[in-house]
């Protein structure tokens, strides 16, 4: 591959990125439709807000000019790049 | 006579729409539930520019019209005409937030291809110019083709423009069921990004606006700070429920201290009196006492909704969540559950995975109810000594947060066994907007604390005296022969039975007394104490009556193995019908209800009896 993608789960917190590829094969059905009814989407602009520093809290994240939260597992399945 | 047309107003969660709901209809609108389905139904009248009146629907928030929760269901079949239950609307209000237009627009296109007459309230527009957001709304209804005004609900701005446009339209055109083939768009991704294209074209100014949000949210959600703060609230929320009720409690006590003078002097001693006096003053009265204590504990509840901290708090809890097999989410309605478990299971409805609405449903009523504190209060303060341990802890508030934790405690070992066995299943996920912060609107938290003391008022006058009354009745008759020797108690009906049920209860260190007060405190468990209020004056009716009266009769005739039995027995026992009966109405059968009556029985048989006998051996 030419390019490597960062995954949500484990981005730099406060940094502008975009949402490269979502891997939906890797979601459960509804954990997948809720995703693309809270705006999830390639190309659209992400920001990590916050994450708890221990274990597998959920991280919160902006995307659009919302705020969802959603666990480390979703998280996982996100490819994002910088800017 | 013309039924008046209807309109409904749909949207996102978050769009505003209750508040805008509230602004258009103020305290003309009803609350009662669709049909067949246990969703609130939110509904007022409007009158249009030209008189004509309408009903006016809040539907549940939703994404889409592709259900996940039942709230979400109800909203699909009604703007479908699907259901049966609500007839379709002559026209939709389409609220959206202007601040989120990427996200709304989306569900405001599959609303526009339903082909009802549409309004779309572009609401909240004060946030989004405080964000730093200038929109066209001319440019927005162009590409979407229907009127579009500007609203702020909350300062009741826009208000007669929204009944302007509503006016043209509602009656205007033909309005039409959908073939059920049609309808509901498929491609989310596809509507998403044209919805996108169009909010783009509208905004006319963008600067990157205050960040307070991410202020608030770097201290609420901090790994550190947030966890304190949370249990800082929480900590202050319980202290307030105990601390500002104290002087209306004595209030309401006094109440019912002069109606049942004025009544024994206005009436003579005999059936009638008996029955008003020791029955329905009585047993009413000793359970009124508790609506301070809920209404404080709703209003804290209601104000950390409406502010938008709840989301937050069920983000810090979901990892303590996740490990007993829930979801943060679970936690708004356990939360809400430390008042009355009714609204708390209702409030699962927002749980979308349908095994993990089904576990916190049979886990809230081991929440400590505030139906539980009097029974709590009157057996601590009649057994456990009043004095500190450590210095400065008192011991009787020390065992009365015991009985909090440990019914949390319980909640959690039987969610981690649910899990496991009857409501196994993959692991639902956690994944929920969080709302901006916003001030609340105290109309809309008095209009919801006003719906709770309704539903309160409606128990206590209903279920609640009815019971007492049936129990005083079971308890007064038939009269023993005169010169038998036989206590009343014991002759009546009701000691009867107590004395049959007495054989079951004996192992785990109860006595007659208990077995007599158990029955009724199946319909609610605050009815306990004013049972065995009941059953002591009726057994010796020359004693004073009142709270003394008891604590010195329960010193007397109960061990200290048994008080405490009693107590972990109510930590546990399912007594409470409009618990069965909401538990029933959500899962739509018997079969859930009869599984937590069950398991929550034998829990508390079992532990009961364990406390009695752990109790006894170490001598107690």
């Amino acid at each position: 591959m030419a390019t490597t993608f960062d995954s949500l789960a484990t981005f730099p917190r406060q940094t502008r990125a975009t949402v490269a590829s979502i891997d939906w094969e890797r979601l459960a059905v509804p954990e997948a439709r809720r995703l693309r009814e809270l705006g999830f989407d390639e190309g659209v602009g992400i920001e990590v807000l916050h994450r708890s520093r221990f274990g597998s809290g959920p991280i919160a994240c902006r995307i659009g000019r919302m705020t969802v939260a959603l666990r480390r597992t979703v998280a996982a399945a996100i490819s994002v790049s910088h800017g | 006579m013309n039924v008046a047309p209807l309109v409904a107003l749909v949207g996102n969660p978050n769009a505003g729409k209750s508040a805008l709901f509230n602004a258009l209809t103020g305290a003309r609108q009803k609350v009662g539930n669709y049909p067949g389905v246990t969703v609130e139904r939110h509904s007022g009248r409007l009158s249009l520019d030209d008189g004509r009146p309408v009903e006016l629907v809040d539907l549940p928030g939703t994404y889409s019209l592709d259900p996940a929760s039942a709230d979400e269901r109800v909203t699909r079949d009604v703007v479908t005409g699907r259901g049966g239950f609500e007839r379709l609307p002559d026209a939709l209000v389409v609220v959206v937030d202007a601040a989120n237009l990427d996200n709304h627009l989306r569900f405001t296109l599959q609303l526009l291809a339903l082909g009802l007459p549409v309004v779309v309230a572009l609401n909240m527009v004060d946030l989004a110019e405080r964000d730093g957001l200038t929109l066209d709304p001319a440019v927005l209804a162009r590409e979407l083709g229907v009127p579009v005004i500007p609203t702020v609900a909350v300062r009741k701005r826009g208000l007669d423009d929204l009944r302007a446009a509503l006016t043209q339209i509602v009656g205007a055109g033909s309005v039409r069921p959908l073939p059920a083939s049609a309808g509901v768009v498929e491609d989310i991704v596809v509507l998403q990004r044209r919805a996108r294209t169009i909010a783009h074209a509208a905004v006319i100014a963008e600067t990157p606006g205050r960040r307070w949000n991410h202020w608030i949210d770097a201290v609420a959600l901090h790994p550190v700070a947030g966890p304190i703060l949370l249990l800082t609230l929480l900590f202050v929320m319980f202290q307030a429920v105990f601390a500002w009720s104290e002087a209306p409690i004595g209030w309401i006590e006094q109440g019912f201290v002069l109606l049942e003078s004025a009544v024994r002097d206005l009436l003579p001693d005999g059936f009638v009196r008996s029955l008003i006096t020791d029955g329905l003053i009585a047993g009413v009265g000793a359970v009124l006492v508790f609506l301070p204590q809920i209404l404080i504990l709703f209003l804290f509840i209601l104000v950390l909704e409406a502010t938008g901290y709840m989301v937050r708090a069920a983000f810090l809890m979901d990892r303590v969540m996740a490990r007993v097999g829930l979801s943060g989410r679970a936690f708004i309605p356990l939360l809400s559950s430390f008042a009355c478990a009714v609204p708390g299971i209702m409030a699962t409805r927002t749980i979308d995975d349908e095994k993990d609405r089904l576990t916190t449903i049979l886990i809230a009523p081991l929440m400590t109810c505030s139906a539980r504190l009097p029974v709590y209060t009157i057996i601590i303060a009649a057994f456990i000594p009043n004095r500190t341990v450590g210095g400065w802890m008192g011991l009787q508030g020390l065992v009365l947060l015991g009985l909090y934790v440990l019914g949390i405690f319980g909640a959690f070992v039987a969610a981690l066994v649910l899990r496991r066995t009857v409501t196994k299943g993959a692991s639902s996920g956690f994944m929920m907007e969080m709302p901006k912060y916003q001030l609340p609107q105290w109309r809309d938290v008095a209009l919801g604390l006003w719906s709770r003391v309704e539903i309160f008022l409606k128990r206590a006058g209903t279920t609640i005296a009815l019971t007492t009354v049936i129990l005083w009745a079971l308890l007064s008759y038939p009269k023993p022969p005169e010169g038998s020797g036989i206590s009343q108690v014991n002759y009546s009906i009701a000691g009867r039975i107590a004395n049959g049920l007495e054989v079951v209860v004996r192992p785990i260190g109860f006595n007659r007394d208990i077995a007599l007060a158990l029955i009724p405190a199946m319909a609610a468990r605050e009815v306990a104490v004013a049972a065995i209020g009941t059953v002591y004056a009726i057994d010796d009716p020359e004693a004073e009556g009142g709270q003394k009266a008891i604590t010195d009769n329960l010193r007397a005739r109960w061990s200290l193995p048994t008080a405490l039995a009693f107590l972990m027995w109510f930590v546990f026992a399912p007594q409470c019908i409009s618990t069965i009966a909401v538990t029933r109405r959500e899962t739509n059968g018997w079969k859930w209800p009869a599984f937590m009556v069950g398991y929550l029985f034998a829990a508390a048989y079992i532990m009961a009896g364990i406390t009695y006998w752990l109790a006894v051996s170490i001598g107690l």
